[in-house]
């Protein structure tokens, strides 16, 4: 005790210094955490104030483990990062290819590739739902214009169509962010093992897939790393243009967390979901962490 | 291994000029080393014969082949470049067969090209480091190495030496002469060191301002420059050059004193033609520390600037005509500033250049 005391009084400065920070973060980190962390394991309706105090132990989480729905939007979720990921990959390493090659106007398209980026997720689940929609819809309506369909298609009623109508406007908002950190490596990236590949005997395609590709993976893994901490959450787009409906059948975790915690007023059940489903989260986090570490290791010639 | 020929190669970039139809041939075997100022296109020149840049006008032969349209990896040529290139995210060996597994050569074959090289380079035991682990010297060394196995018909050298430190430069210049020994290969080697050059090529080329302006033998280019440029650009220190006029077998300096026309050039030159008289600072030797050589000497006397001992010998500064000259001083004494020494000057081996053309009067050269 005394020992403590003595480090107190010859640190004092520097404690009473960093105190604001430590109480800034405590209050707005740590005492939310805390408190939803404790109420998951308590009967808390929003309704219902004084359920507050229920505790019911770990019995949010078994009727979680065990609830189908929770499940399946789980499944979809987990299918839904993995599209929108690889394709989003796909798509801005195509992207920032192409750019790369510009050499007139390059600036501006790399502005004009930002623009998707700069609108709400709201509004972009807004745009879509529109475009998308069966009766007034753009599309619908341009098909049957041009004679392609005679229906018109069910784009956000169907479960695969409105899983990939979703998934659609997810990747027109963000690809850009994979094309951009792309392009930065491929700017970062020295010419002279390239020349070198080419002088060992290596086609266009074989410089990509041996050289430059095993370059970019650092920037891919960050952009993988972002983006997948965003899409795992995703909730903005889906809940505007589906709701997670028609009937549950585009339920993401984070619409059926949303749905649990203030439709139903489940609260408590509704955190204890999303405790669960943080894991997801922090498994990809984790997982594209190491990648990137274990590809700038390799990387540290540069 | 092969010939390599450039025929008229001209290099434009948009309406910029910058090599201006060069011709050369290489023979089989040979070591040629492009040497020059920064700018003067031998990089360039390098870059077109490996397929790297495209040639705008003649022809490159390699072999028996027109190469000007065929891309770097038909050209069965190999490339030490100025940075190494190593592969970053492969380790030495994977660095080392890469060309090899690209041309889909079966393992084991690849194993011992790999092993091959590394035992002619020293990189046995950092096989599985990557490049990140390696000194620079290793891996200019690597980077050798991955040249070496393919066993091409030509070596294309990048300035490989020039990030390293002074002394790691000396040992690597050994170590490509001993390559070359070996592996019995055309080279072509790009360099802006006039010592790098002399030290490992059968041939130098000098260029200037994407011109060719001296092609020949270390000695030859050293004996003989045929101008001003080549004079003060290899040997060092370079060539001491001073502007004269003839008159009577003499070249008169701006200052009043003369020099004896160098009999080389005796009873060829008429008066009043404007020359630079040239020495090395080896042909220029203080009395009683000169090394002992026939030929026809003058005395001058000269006022020492100032002495840089070098141990087994030392530079002497001085100026002639209001040019600095340097000469060379073998078993040293202390020398004081301002003391004034009688130097010997051999005069079979100074050079005149027509001061307009810059070029050697030497009739024959």
């Amino acid at each position: 005790m005394t020992r403590l005391r003595r480090t107190i009084r010859d640190n004092a400065v520097p404690l009473a210094l960093i105190s604001p920070a430590i109480l800034i973060i405590l209050m707005v980190v740590l005492l939310p955490l805390i408190f939803s962390f404790y109420t998951s394991f308590t009967n808390y309706r929003l309704i219902r104030p004084d359920s507050l105090w229920q505790w019911i132990g770990t019995r949010n989480y078994e009727r979680v483990l065990g609830d189908w729905d929770f499940w399946v939007a789980f499944g979809r979720t987990v299918l839904f990062l993995t599209v929108v990921l690889n394709l989003e990959l796909l798509f801005g390493l195509g992207l920032a290819l192409l750019v790369n090659r510009i050499t007139w106007g390059q600036r501006t398209m790399r502005t004009i590739m930002m623009f998707p980026m700069m609108f709400s997720p709201i509004l972009v689940g807004f745009q879509f739902k529109y475009l998308f929609n069966d009766t007034i819809g753009l599309v619908n309506n341009g098909l049957q214009a041009l004679g392609l369909t005679r229906e018109a298609i069910p784009f956000l009623v169907d479960r695969w169509l409105a899983f990939f109508s979703i998934a659609f406007a997810e990747i027109w908002m963000s690809t850009s962010i994979f094309a951009i950190l792309i392009l930065a490596g491929l700017f970062a990236m020295p010419k002279d093992p390239i020349e070198a590949a080419k002088v060992d005997g290596c086609s266009n395609w074989q410089v990509f897939r041996h050289i430059t590709l095993p370059f970019l993976m650092p920037f891919i893994y960050i952009a993988m790393t972002i983006r997948s901490l965003d899409v795992a959450r995703a909730y903005d787009i889906v809940d505007v243009m589906t709701g997670g409906g028609p009937a549950g059948r585009t339920e993401l975790l984070w619409t059926l967390i949303a749905r649990t915690a203030y439709d139903d007023a489940r609260m408590g059940r509704a955190n204890a979901m999303a405790y669960v489903s943080i894991l997801l989260s922090i498994f990809f986090t984790w997982f594209f962490f190491r990648k990137l570490m274990a590809a700038r290791k390799h990387l540290g010639a540069f | 291994m092969a010939e390599v020929a450039l025929k008229k190669v001209v290099k434009r970039y948009g309406d910029t000029e910058v090599v201006h139809g060069i011709d050369l041939d290489i023979a089989h075997n040979e070591f040629v080393v492009l040497v020059g100022p920064s700018g003067c296109g031998k990089s360039t020149t390098l870059r077109m014969i490996a397929g790297l840049e495209e040639i705008s006008d003649g022809d490159i032969v390699i072999g028996d082949t027109v190469v000007n349209t065929l891309p770097p990896r038909r050209r069965n040529i190999s490339m030490v470049f100025q940075n190494y290139a190593l592969y970053p995210h492969m380790s030495v060996r994977e660095n080392l067969g890469f060309s090899l597994k690209i041309a889909k050569r079966p393992e084991a074959e690849i194993a011992r090209a790999v092993e091959d090289a590394a035992a002619i380079l020293g990189l046995d035991a950092l096989l599985e480091r990557t490049p990140a682990e390696l000194s620079g010297g290793q891996r200019q060394r690597v980077a050798m190495g991955r040249a070496i196995v393919r066993h091409p018909d030509v070596f294309l050298f990048d300035e490989p030496l020039s990030n390293l430190d002074a002394k790691l430069r000396t040992q690597m210049r050994v170590e490509i002469k001993k390559l070359h020994a070996k592996v019995q290969t055309t080279i072509v080697y790009v360099t802006h060191d006039q010592i790098e050059a002399m030290t490992l090529a059968d041939r130098i080329v000098i260029m200037k301002d994407g011109h060719i302006v001296q092609v020949g033998t270390p000695l030859d280019v050293f004996e003989r420059p045929v101008d001003t440029f080549v004079a003060g650009f290899i040997g060092s220190p370079p060539m001491n050059l001073i502007d004269g006029t003839i008159r009577d077998d003499t070249v008169v300096f701006g200052d009043g004193r003369s020099l004896p026309v160098p009999p080389d050039f005796a009873g060829r030159l008429e008066n009043g033609h404007r020359v630079v008289f040239g020495f090395r600072a080896d042909v220029l030797m203080p009395k009683g520390h000169a090394l002992a050589e026939s030929g026809t000497v003058h005395d001058i006397d000269l006022t020492i600037d100032l002495a840089e001992p070098l141990g087994s010998e030392s530079m002497l500064f001085s100026s002639l005509a209001g040019k600095e000259i340097q000469a060379r001083m073998h078993n040293p004494r202390a020398v004081r500033s301002g003391e004034v020494l009688t130097c010997e000057l051999h005069l079979d081996k100074c050079h005149l250049f027509d001061a307009e053309t810059t070029r050697s009067l030497r009739g024959d050269g």
